[in-house]
């Protein structure tokens, strides 16, 4: 079978949405023992997280058992098709400590940074995912991706510091374009000739660079901060143009679909619940297609403003407005908010186990960090946060564990991933959200 | 009247003599050869603004024309809202390394349309020598011209040179001039130079020791106040050749932009900032509830208040009051099921008849439906975002131990005011929920997505309420009560002077300025032009204030109003 028409059938099949496809593996994108590409180099790993709005109702949620096999309560029993493939932790905790309590802000920030913050519009230090990415993101065309499901530009949990966001991708379409319009390189072209105009253009980047050099000196110490985030876009951009002249390793599971159609405006949970599939197809296409090793997905925003048809509650205004059924212990429609966001998160994490790469799948290459930005949404509280992970970071984390965290800092989850992904730090967290203590029960 | 609040003024700056203030109050009223007199001291910060997406697609389009533009996303970020405008957010954003790739990625797509063959011919003014080598001389041309538009200012004979050595050895590596040339155009569509506006300070000759905008940022700062764009060739060539610093050239530069059409893209950018319509770009209704109201809908809706206000304050020059109360404004198909009244095909002038309900801004789609959740209205949100966006006053957020128990029980009662009634049980919440749903509760007549009802579930609305002293038993009371409120135009000279210098307003330094402004506006008939000249011709807007106060807090005047409320 050639390369060509092995293509040729899986484009005919996939048109914009994951499938599982049983397709003979194709041997000469690996070396013997199934774990590298041909070129030698290992299947390289990949950092993700996914987040949800509006936490849990926690007597329907947390499982009675913990380890493994544990059961699904209704407000997750969606996740059975994936309960193999991912970890819930619970009975962790993020700690405040002298900061405010944040609606729906404290949380998530925590989670990702490792930090409290001091006012709702405060991002202290930088997200996990941009850290990760440092170490991991420098050899792809893009350092990281990130999308939201909401439709929202503003909706975004990663940021580079207090003043820089990582904008994520919000329409399918442009994503798409971004992804694979005319700056996309097909790893399994039978060709590669290098496109002089990149070499040009990385040489002409250094009159841009003595221009943000020259002007750095001109500005006080916060604009020269800026400048210098700026400086180093220029040199990551320097890095990106060496990459496009070099010919990339094949990727079997690289097969670029068709374009989507675009959605329009909306946060109708069933609408969130397709841009959301469209979205994550086209994320695990870049990481398939090696353009990313990390990424992020955003379900919804922290004060989720998901509708549910013919409701009159947001999903927010419901957590704070509806009673709690005490028969079915719990907000019934808040729940069924919760109850989709679960759904999606078992899309996601079954999307990447059905990704053929290698002699496994995405996932088994992959760690993904799903957390949210309360625990009981009807109070603010953020005691007890649940997080999930997903997939085994090449083999090196054990799935399908349900831990309790004992009061632990939830940023211990955050600190383990870290590690996995190679980023060498001591610990991880502010005051009493530092850890240095791995959650060891999920390390092989 | 007048007179007194200058004293005011100058006895607060101290260290006028009392001769200058009686030659002060010997001209008040009067305009001096350098302009209206002004608080002795103001000024404003340098800046460093990241351009805005609009920002960008203005640029493009006025050096290369619209076709290019529209076929390129802006590649900048959204913007934090701060202080009220999202503009301002500009001047403290950072740009991460992605976002870095995305301006190079849309850099490289310009420069490609500029210089493809339908572009070429009137984009480049000169034919190289031969297609496929490279042509300095014409390169020089170009990019010296180009450059000059981009940066705002004009290249050094060194920097022009930089980029033709770039152009030509693009060109010879590709054997293409064109594309040399691309590549040489795509290095300064990612300067910083061309995608940060950066303001530069020189010493003011005509006030040893202190400092003034350099005449191009000057020319910038008009520009993107007044056109939101960069500055057009006539304007670059008034601060080139000094005009902008003498008081005659400068304002006759303003004038010039004041009547130019490209007026009316400024004062819709600012007033759809100042109104947070970004809110729009994912704005949407359960169709459920609201089968009418589609995402054209919602367009039409933001489109058919940005033209009401175009329309009042620069093709008729009316009192900015009056956008509070009036009954004109424009229907187009797609408004017609909202309001319910039979139109034609495209934009039309219209009129509310005279037993209508609506009356001005707070009356018209765009403001009832972005204030609202996609499946019901709330009377809350409308009366937060009329204190936050039209009177500057600041709501707080919720406190997050809010014990929602009472509201619980209280779900099945017909109307949004019984429902908001048990808040005032709860002293944690009743103190917020006073300042915002007397004014929301007074637009209950208008459902989620702004149709009309007279009855909620059934049961009458009782639309009587209260704003700020005023009491009001029906919408139009409360409209007359907006449009009469002595913060409104207070508001507008604050988001104007953010808006011009590039930044939120100072409450230290800026207060008797914006006094100034402010009091100027109301002995002018509230016009907005006139305003926007004022502050576009003040010393404030020209001159540096020595001492950066980025880390300051921004100015909110009214921090302390919710617990003055509360108290009531």
């Amino acid at each position: 079978m050639s390369k060509l028409s092995r293509r040729r059938v899986l484009k005919g099949m996939l048109n914009g949405s994951v499938v599982s496809i049983a397709l003979p593996f194709l041997d000469c994108f690996l070396n013997e023992s199934g774990t590298a590409l041909a070129s030698g180099a290992p299947i390289p790993q990949r950092f993700g997280t996914w987040s949800w709005g509006l936490g849990m109702s926690e007597a329907i949620f947390v499982p009675k058992k913990t380890g493994a096999n544990f059961d699904l309560p209704p407000e997750i029993a969606s996740l059975a098709p994936v309960q193999e493939h991912i970890n819930l932790y619970t009975n962790f905790h993020v700690f405040k400590d002298a900061a405010p309590n944040l609606c729906h802000h404290s949380g998530w920030v925590i989670l990702r940074s490792g930090i409290a913050p001091m006012t709702s519009a405060n991002r202290p230090g930088e997200t996990i995912d941009v850290t990760v990415s440092r170490k991991i993101g420098n050899a792809t065309r893009f350092r990281s991706l990130s999308a939201t499901a909401t439709g929202d530009v503003r909706n975004s949990f990663s940021y580079e510091n207090g003043n820089s966001v990582n904008v994520p991708e919000w329409s399918p379409l442009r994503f798409y374009q971004r992804l694979f319009g005319t700056d996309f390189q097909d790893p399994n072209a039978s060709e590669f000739t290098p496109d002089p105009r990149v070499m040009v253009r990385k040489s002409s980047l250094s009159t841009v660079l003595d221009e943000t050099r020259k002007l750095n000196k001109e500005l006080g110490t916060e604009d020269r901060a800026r400048l210098d985030q700026y400086f180093t876009g220029l040199r990551d951009l320097e890095r990106r143009f060496d990459l496009q002249l070099t010919k990339p390793d094949p990727r079997e599971a690289c097969i670029v679909t068709d374009k989507p159609e675009d959605l329009p405006s909306g946060l109708d949970a069933y609408l969130v619940a397709k841009r959301h599939r469209m979205m994550t197809d086209l994320m695990l296409m870049a990481v398939a297609c090696d353009q990313t090793r990390v990424t992020n997905m955003f379900y919804a925003s922290a004060f989720s403003a998901t509708t549910k048809p013919g409701y009159d509650k947001p999903h927010h205004t419901a957590t704070h407005e509806e009673a709690v059924d005490e028969e079915l212990q719990c907000q019934p429609n808040v729940s069924w908010y919760v109850r989709r966001a679960m759904d999606e998160w078992a899309y996601y994490v079954e999307a990447m186990a059905n990704f053929r790469e290698g002699d496994g799948t995405l996932l088994d290459n992959s760690l993904i960090y799903a957390t949210t930005d309360q625990s009981f949404a009807k109070i603010h509280g953020i005691e007890g946060i649940p997080m999930f992970s997903a997939g085994t970071a090449g083999g090196r984390v054990r799935t399908g564990l349900h831990i309790d965290g004992g009061g632990s800092p939830g940023c211990r989850l955050g600190y383990t991933a870290m590690k996995l992904m190679g980023v060498d730090v001591p610990s991880w967290g502010d005051k009493s959200n530092n850890t240095s203590k791995e959650i060891g029960e999920i390390l092989v | 009247m007048r007179g007194a609040r200058l004293l005011t003024y100058f006895t607060k700056t101290r260290t006028r003599t009392a001769a200058v203030l009686a030659l002060v109050l010997a001209v008040v009223g009067c305009s001096s050869d350098s302009g209206p007199v002004e608080p002795e001291n103001s000024a404003s910060p340098l800046r460093v603004r990241l351009m805005t997406g609009e920002q960008y697609t203005n640029t493009i389009a006025q050096i290369f024309g619209a076709d290019i533009s529209n076929a390129v996303a802006p590649p900048l970020p959204p913007l934090a809202r701060t202080d009220g405008l999202l503009s301002s957010g500009a001047a403290f954003v950072g740009v991460t390394s992605d976002q870095v790739q995305q301006i190079q990625q849309a850099a490289t797509s310009v420069a490609e349309k500029v210089v493809d063959e339908y572009h070429r011919d009137y984009l480049i003014p000169c034919e190289p020598v031969s297609s496929t080598e490279a042509d300095a001389a014409c390169a020089a041309q170009f990019l010296r011209e180009t450059g000059r538009l981009l940066y705002r200012r004009p290249l050094s004979e060194d920097k022009v040179s930089e980029l033709v050595s770039v152009a030509d050895n693009a060109a010879n590596e590709t054997e293409d001039f064109y594309s040399g040339l691309a590549i040489a155009l795509e290095s300064m569509l990612i300067s910083p130079e061309a995608v940060f506006i950066v303001d530069s300070a020189e010493p003011d000759p005509d006030n040893p020791g202190e400092e003034r905008l350099d005449a191009y940022s000057l020319a910038s700062r008009l520009s993107y106040f007044l056109w939101n764009s960069g500055p057009d060739n006539e304007l670059l060539l008034a601060a080139e050749n000094g005009e902008l610093h003498t008081r005659q050239g400068l304002e006759r530069a303003v004038e010039r932009m004041l009547q130019s059409s490209r007026l009316e893209d400024g004062l819709r950018a600012f007033f759809d900032d100042m109104m947070a319509f970004d809110t729009f770009d994912s704005l949407a209704k359960d169709p459920v509830v609201y089968p009418a109201v589609t995402g054209a809908t919602l367009a039409d809706a933001r489109e058919q208040t940005l033209r009401t206000v175009i329309d009042h304050v620069i093709t008729q020059n009316l009192d900015y009051r009056d956008l509070f109360t009036t009954r004109k404004t424009f229907m187009s198909m797609n408004l017609a099921a909202i309001y319910g009244t039979p139109t034609t095909n495209g934009w039309v002038p219209y009129e509310y008849p005279a037993d209508s309900s609506r009356s001005g801004l707070l009356t018209q789609v765009s403001f009832l439906a972005a204030h609202s959740h996609a499946v019901r209205s709330s009377p809350t949100l409308r009366g937060k975002a009329l204190r936050e966006l039209f009177l500057c006053q600041k709501v707080p957020p919720p406190p997050p131990d809010v014990d929602f128990s009472a509201l619980e029980d209280a779900g099945d009662v017909p109307t949004a005011r019984e429902r908001l009634k048990v808040h005032n049980t709860n002293p944690a919440c009743a103190g917020c929920h006073l300042i915002t749903d007397p004014m929301g509760l007074a637009l209950e007549n208008f459902d989620g997505a702004g149709r009309y009802r007279e009855t909620e579930n059934g049961a009458e609305l009782d639309i009587s309420g209260e704003l700020d002293g005023t009491t009001y038993d029906t919408i139009g009371g409360l409209t007359q009560a907006m449009r009469d409120h002595p913060k409104l135009s207070q508001c507008l000279v604050n988001r104007l002077y953010a808006y011009g210098t590039g930044g939120p307003v100072s409450l230290r330094y800026d207060r008797d300025i914006l006094t100034n402004f402010e009091q100027r506006f109301v002995e002018q008939g509230f016009k907005v032009p006139d305003l926007l000249r004022d502050i576009a011709l003040s010393q404030a807007f020209s001159r540096v204030r020595p001492d950066p106060v980025a880390a300051e807090s921004v100015a909110n005047e009214n921090d302390e109003l919710p617990s003055k409320l509360a108290l009531n």
